[in-house]
């Protein structure tokens, strides 16, 4: 620790400072999400005491039990036991299971994370491209052929395009494998022939050498990717289309011209290096976006993830469950709009202040 | 009608009104070119009629079952999108459920902007500490997955329209709040409201009278833009059997109850989810059409 003041701060604790206080942000938000997600529990009509012992409980027993779970406690001190075990790991037990919510969930995140993996690849690899090109001539058939095929996508039920793609590609033309992670006969070598290293079935198969089973992995996964792929793709083409034109409008753009540059290099190198920028960010939204828009998919495909594993314990009403599941994803979501913050930051030398 | 059309394009506007109604017409010829925008306009306009009129137009009772008509498939003489599996026509359940879409729509509307308005306008226009804790409280409230928070709330308030459009409403607030407020900060030191100031008016009748009329035209565009992710929120909750109960004909519950045969009668869970696709493409088509037209900064690009 110094004692003199630095004038002109170093880079090092410019970014610390940053890191610093997105840290605090971060901190702060989730502190937010945990007070909602405690004011949900709290306003169940339902005494937690009576859902743990019955009703034939003695009050001796029921006050036995209060005192343990600190619920004659005020509010705020609940609250602060709350925030307490959460940080540290603990997000109750499930009613449906009684096995603790934490590690249900983190066994059910992998499969979640497989399919918003695969599906901002896929909604970035269509995506930067039509918008780039969308962009290049604005007006064009192109342009409207993207911006119509991208509000079509904002505007569709997930769930129902994911109805609608089992009966086409999975009924009626039998391309992909149906609902589930694998067929049912996998299911079996899963458990006991495969050495689990991630959870993600694509990547363990692969590191286990049986192709067979990648094989039959992607022919689950792809038709549920492809949709959420789609629906950020949406999102991704239109952000990349207005970025890409704005900076198609700048000066350096225009000296590349003026110098004899293949259009190609301009666009494709000079222009798109800066629009990259800003890109990071939005693609981490969708990223962020397609972890909680999992939940609907993962119903339909009967996907074995942390969406799935929330609607269930919605339809038993296992609220333990239901609201961890809701600050892990919350978790991930803020993590990763913070991380999106940070990203553009550092790389953006202009956001630097 | 001539008469008309020279009394909205005088350049000389001799009353308020007139200006004002002349500003909308212009307005509304930008917006008469954009096609899409004015296929957008087509749909929300059918839709509000398909409500209203709901009775006249559907050729059965939405909830009246007819089990010796079940499962009829779509073009059957009396059925023309065919029949559920309770032998209700699909296409009259489809017609009455505009009406349960249009009243979520409406309480939705009415709340949450409402409220955003409200926080955003009294955040911008006293800035300072009140500033910083209502915009504290509004990113938090953005950083949330909406979806999944809607989800927990109903679970716990129970399912039901009312509890949905809450909690739709709960979590689509904060957006507004951000508009209102930028709005708010471009006007508040402008000369007009230093002179209300001068003429003693208090802070809540300049907010009410003076600022939030100012805010109003991008709350729209943005209420019209969100009009289609309420839709397939409440949609989605209704899917999953936390929103409207049976057997009230809700779309998204109606795709559920059709999930069971997908394969073998496709049309029952398909016809419910291209109404939800129509409509929302009309409030996002004339969304982003009012977008152009009424946002000069996105007009010019």
């Amino acid at each position: 620790m110094t004692s003199i003041p630095n004038p002109a701060p170093s880079r090092l604790g410019q970014l610390l400072r940053q890191i610093g206080s997105t840290a605090v942000t971060l901190f702060v938000t989730f502190v937010g999400l945990l007070m909602v997600t405690f004011f949900i529990s709290n306003i169940i009509p339902v005494d937690p005491v009576i859902s743990i012992l019955g009703e034939r409980a003695s009050e001796a027993q029921m006050e036995e039990a209060r005192e343990r779970l600190g619920l004659n406690q005020p509010l705020w001190t609940q609250f602060g036991i709350y925030v307490n075990n959460t940080l540290h790991g603990d997000l109750g037990t499930s009613i449906r299971t009684r096995e603790p919510v934490l590690q249900e969930v983190m066994q059910r995140f992998p499969a979640t994370l497989e399919l918003a993996t695969l599906a901002t690849i896929l909604g970035v690899l269509f995506g930067v491209p039509a918008g780039v090109i969308a962009a290049t001539k604005p007006g064009s058939f192109f342009d409207q052929f993207v911006r119509l095929v991208g509000l079509m996508g904002y505007s569709m039920p997930i769930f129902w395009l994911g109805l609608m793609g089992l009966l086409l590609f999975y009924g009626h033309l039998g391309w992909v494998g149906g609902p589930g992670r694998l067929d049912a006969v996998y299911q079996m070598s899963l458990d006991f022939e495969l050495t689990q290293y991630t959870g993600m079935i694509m990547v363990d198969t692969a590191l286990n050498g049986r192709w067979d089973m990648f094989a039959n992995a992607f022919s689950h996964i792809i038709l549920p990717a492809s949709l959420l792929a789609y629906i950020s793709m949406a999102y991704i083409s239109r952000m990349t289309r207005s970025f890409m034109m704005n900076e198609l409008g700048q000066e350096y753009i225009t000296t590349a011209r003026v110098k004899g540059m293949p259009e190609r290099r301009v666009i494709w190198v000079h222009a798109l290096k800066n629009v990259m920028v800003p890109l990071i960010t939005v693609i981490a939204l969708s990223y962020a976006y397609l972890l909680e828009g999992a939940v609907l998919t993962e119903t339909i495909f009967a996907w074995p993830g942390l969406g799935s594993y929330i609607t269930d314990a919605l339809m038993v009403a296992d609220m333990p469950a239901v609201l961890g599941g809701t600050v892990v994803v919350g978790a991930a979501y803020i993590g990763l709009n913070m991380l999106s913050d940070l990203l553009y930051r550092l790389v953006d030398p202009r956001a630097r202040t | 009608m001539s008469t008309l059309t020279t009394w909205l394009r005088d350049p000389n506007p001799a009353s308020r009104m007139q200006s004002r109604l002349g500003q909308s017409y212009l307005s509304w010829l930008r917006l008469r070119r954009n096609t899409l925008a004015m296929i957008g306009l087509g749909i929300t306009l059918a839709l509000v009629l398909m409500a209203v009129f709901a009775p006249y137009l559907a050729p059965h009772d939405p909830i009246t079952q007819e089990l010796s008509r079940r499962l009829l498939p779509p073009l059957t003489p009396g059925n023309i999108l065919g029949t559920d599996d309770f032998g209700r026509d699909i296409l009259s359940r489809i017609i009455w459920g505009s009406r349960i879409t249009l009243y979520i729509v409406l309480l939705v509307i009415l709340t949450a902007p409402v409220a955003g308005l409200l926080i955003g306008t009294i955040a911008g226009y006293f800035g300072g500490w009140v500033d910083t804790i209502l915009m504290r409280i509004t990113d938090i409230f953005l950083a949330f997955p909406k979806l999944i928070l809607a989800l927990a709330l109903v679970a716990v308030l129970g399912p039901g329209m009312e509890n949905a459009v809450l909690a739709i409403a709960l979590t689509s607030w904060p957006p507004y709040a951000r508009v209102a407020r930028a709005e708010t900060l471009t006007v508040r030191s402008s000369d007009y409201i230093a002179a209300v100031k001068l003429q003693g008016a208090g802070s809540a009748r300049i907010i009410w009278g003076h600022i939030m009329p100012m805010c109003l035209p991008s709350v729209i565009i943005r209420v019209t833009l969100d009009m289609a992710g309420v839709i397939l929120t409440a949609a989605g909750l209704g899917f999953l059997g936390l929103g409207v109960q049976p057997p009230l004909p809700e779309w998204g519950l109606m795709i559920s109850a059709g999930r069971k045969f997908l394969f073998e009668q496709w049309w029952v869970a398909t016809m419910p989810g291209l109404a939800i696709f129509i409509v929302s493409l009309g409030f996002n088509l004339l969304g982003d059409g009012l977008r152009d037209v009424l946002d000069p900064k996105s007009a010019s690009k």
